[in-house]
């Protein structure tokens, strides 16, 4: 990691190890920017093994029939790789990694509330991930349950679901203490000046999540640990032979699961609101508009969970309040698209490669949300509930939505991260091959779904081959655009060639420290007197 | 000391009153929904089986329940006063009271330990042959009573273990008049775990 450090700021944080030396003074460091380059380091690892998670089952699909995994090793396969990607990648990916590190540096504070809750949740995280990839080589196998862990399967089966469950008991505690520490940070280390309309919208995405991380997470830790009671001791609450009712596990698992949809997308739209402005030189369009509507959608995204469950013989009534709020949910994000076409328009664009990833974001987004709205009404859901269709709108949604924008997020703070930048053609090309690569992958799924081919199969019928075929060869195209991504980085962080303190020509207060930032910040604290977008000499 | 929050500087270390306290105030709602969860399965299962849940309610130990009831709530009283005491500027008065809750707690734990035992002495206990060839309502609310007691045991027992600690820092007078935020802190959770137990008190032993 030392090796790392850029030679011209001896200031920088790099150069503060604290009490501690080498290793020591990274996991056991309080200062949030360690702790979110260490998330950083660690999400990185999760989403790489994710993929290639991913990429074997694609292999898999290639041709009908057996290809290169048997039956169970598959069932294995999308469970590892959704448990991966959902808890351990695309959770806590954002507002771990680059939230740690820029909250206080964007709103004037040293450090953030709890810095010792902090690297507590970084360990939290760290002992849950080798739990999760324990299961591989415990005696019952890896779980084959899929991530929702629905019972009465989930209860039968004999392999490591419990330790499974365990990991995201365990993981969901390191998210409950990131909002926590989040939240209490906002509220009350905010730069003297900074009311809360002065805030820029990245802080305020956090704080939209960091709500919903508190209050949907212990959800979750509850619905994991009965069911882990449930298969040692037998209580019964989702077995129907003791009286319980698998379906109210779906719904305990929902009423945490969906809100965790926002805790994934909050977090991307928010950066996509710092990356739009700046790359349009104007301040962005409809302020007020974004923050109330990151709200809204932090408390809607509550009511809706029963969507997932419309095929489970939920009363009418039910199915259509739910279906109507689920609609409702998809208000605010259309007014936020709005809002970032509307920043672009007229302004001066520079296509550097935060932007034209925040405008992947925008297109796959889009679709993934609309596709969303299909699923939303009663109707159609039955006809493409747990097909392929639904593959396709959570990768478009997750990977193309949350995906994207932390890819452009990283590509955003990077020079403010390590000191240096990378290649900026490199990066432009590999995010039209991820692009590319990402529509040919995904989009045979969506008309395979409305074709009728299910998920969670290692087999199909042969008429679903051809479009299969695509996907599979979309699939490798995008995987080199990752390696491009992540390669261009790497190298990017020990060799590119120095970044000044503001290459973007950004507003906001983490672009006013010197890079990389000191150890504590700002060496007097500032005053904020306007809003974050404000540019000098241009009007509002 | 500044009591209506704010800053204020200790030993060279910045404290943060407000943010500690709505840190912990944060801390209990992820805790109040966590039990959330429990008492919504006991609603659904109680509307399943409303005569089930009535009768089996009834097989327990009302008188236990109840002496445990007021155990734990004085234990509520001592910490307060432990709290009241070192702000006073009586550390040691307030480790004393910090004891006395510790030994309630403790109290609360046995007693407890001696109903379990009761009960599954005659074999009822989640998963037991015994239980499982009841009918499924009395299945499940054993289930919910031994599942959501014992949970709050280990919030007990959590208790306890931090009140130890507290107990210690006091004696040492690293909890004192001008920084007691922690025994602060840890009052409110411990105010929080005797609620939840006042809300499973009558849920479980007194609806027969
Ligand atoms: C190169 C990247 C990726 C590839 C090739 C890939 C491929 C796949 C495939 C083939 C499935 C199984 C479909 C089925 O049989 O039902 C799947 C499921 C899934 N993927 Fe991905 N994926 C990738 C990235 C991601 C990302 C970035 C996320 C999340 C952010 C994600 C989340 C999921 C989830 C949650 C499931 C469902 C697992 C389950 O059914 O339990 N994937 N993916």
């Amino acid at each position: 990691m030392n090796s790392g450090q850029p030679a011209e700021a001896p200031q920088s944080f790099y150069y503060n190890t604290g009490k501690y030396r080498g290793v020591l003074s990274w996991v056991l460091s309080t200062d949030h920017k360690r702790i979110g380059i260490l998330y950083l380091l660690s999400v990185g690892a999760f989403f790489l093994t994710g993929v290639t998670l991913g990429l074997l089952m694609r292999l898999e699909l290639i041709a009908p029939g057996k290809t290169v995994v048997n039956a169970s090793t598959y069932d294995s396969l999308f469970t590892l790789h959704g448990i991966i990607m959902i808890f351990f990648f695309i959770i806590p990916g954002i507002p771990a990694s680059l939230g740690n590190f820029f909250l206080p540096l964007m709103i004037g504070a040293r450090d953030v509330a709890f810095p010792r809750l902090n690297l507590l949740s970084w360990w939290f995280y760290i002992v849950a991930g080798f739990l999760a990839l324990a299961t591989v080589v415990m005696p019952g196998g890896p779980p084959d349950v899929g991530w929702t862990f629905y019972p009465p399967y989930s209860i039968r089966t004999t392999t490591s679901v419990s330790l499974a469950a365990f990991a995201a008991f365990v993981v969901g505690f390191s998210s409950i203490l990131t909002g926590l520490n989040f939240i209490t940070t906002i509220h009350r280390l905010r730069a003297p000046g900074m009311g809360w309309l002065r805030m820029p919208l990245f802080p305020w995405a956090l704080y939209a999540t960091s709500w919903v991380q508190v209050l949907a997470t212990p959800v979750l830790a509850i619905t994991v640990l009965l069911l882990i009671l449930e298969r040692s001791f037998g209580v019964g609450f989702f077995d129907p032979v003791k009286g319980g009712d698998p379906l109210m596990f779906q719904h305990l698992f929902w009423i945490y699961s969906h809100p965790a949809v926002y805790i994934m997308i909050l977090p991307a739209m928010g950066i996509i609101s710092e990356v739009i402005p700046v790359f349009s030189r104007k301040a962005v369009f409809g302020y007020k508009a974004i923050v109330i509507s990151t709200m809204a959608i932090g408390v809607v995204g509550y009511l809706v969970w029963g969507h997932h469950m419309f095929t489970t013989g939920m009363s009418e009534e039910a199915q259509l309040v739910f279906s109507l709020i689920t609609f409702i949910v998809a208000v605010p994000s259309g007014i936020k698209v709005f809002n970032w076409v509307s920043t672009m328009y007229r302004g001066s664009i520079v296509m550097a490669p935060p932007m034209l990833f925040s405008l992947a974001f925008i297109f796959l987004f889009s679709i993934g949300g609309l596709t969303g709205l299909v699923n939303a009404s009663v109707a159609a859901n039955v006809h493409i509930h747990d097909t392929y269709f639904i593959v396709a709108h959570f990768h478009y949604v997750m990977f193309g939505g949350t995906g994207f924008a932390f890819f452009a997020g990283l590509h955003y703070w990077f020079p403010k991260m390590f000191g240096r930048i990378y290649n900026v053609r490199a990066a432009l090309i590999a995010c039209v091959v991820m692009f590319i690569g990402f529509n040919l992958l995904y989009f045979p799924l969506f008309i395979l779904g409305w074709n009728g081919m299910p998920r969670r199969y290692y087999d199909y019928l042969p008429l679903y081959q051809p479009l299969n075929v695509l996907s599979t060869i979309g699939s490798w195209v995008l995987a080199a655009g990752i390696l491009v991504v992540v390669i261009n980085l790497v190298r990017g962080a020990f060799r590119g060639d120095p970044a000044g303190s503001n290459p973007w020509d950004g507003t906001t207060l983490e672009w006013q420290v010197p890079t990389p930032p000191p150890a504590e910040n700002f060496d007097v604290i500032p005053e904020i007197t306007h809003g974050p977008y404000h540019r000098e000499g241009k009007a509002q | 000391m500044n009591t209506s929050g704010g800053e204020i500087t200790v030993h060279d270390k910045h404290v943060d009153y407000s943010g500690a306290k709505m840190g912990m105030w944060l801390f209990l709602f992820t805790e109040l929904i966590f039990f959330g969860g429990m008492f919504l399965l006991y609603a659904v299962y109680r509307s399943s089986f409303p005569e089930e849940f009535y009768s089996t309610s009834a097989e327990l130990h009302r008188t236990i329940g109840a002496v445990n009831t007021v155990v734990l709530i004085t234990s509520s009283l001592t910490m307060a006063c432990s709290i009241t005491a070192v702000k006073k500027g009586d550390t040691r008065l307030s480790a004393l009271f910090q004891l006395l809750t510790i030994l309630f707690a403790l109290t609360f734990l046995v007693v407890k330990y001696f109903e379990w035992e009761a009960k599954i002495g005659h074999g009822i206990y989640p998963g037991s042959e015994a239980l499982t060839a009841q009918g499924q309502g009395k299945i499940i609310f054993y289930s919910l009573y031994f599942v959501m007691t014992g949970i709050h045991g280990v919030h007990v027992l959590a208790g306890i273990a931090v009140i130890s600690v507290t107990m210690a820092m006091t004696l040492k007078n690293r909890i004192n008049k001008g920084d007691y935020i922690r025994l602060e802190n840890t009052g409110l959770y411990w105010h929080f775990v005797d609620i939840i137990w006042v809300y499973l008190f009558p849920l479980l032993y007194l609806i027969g």
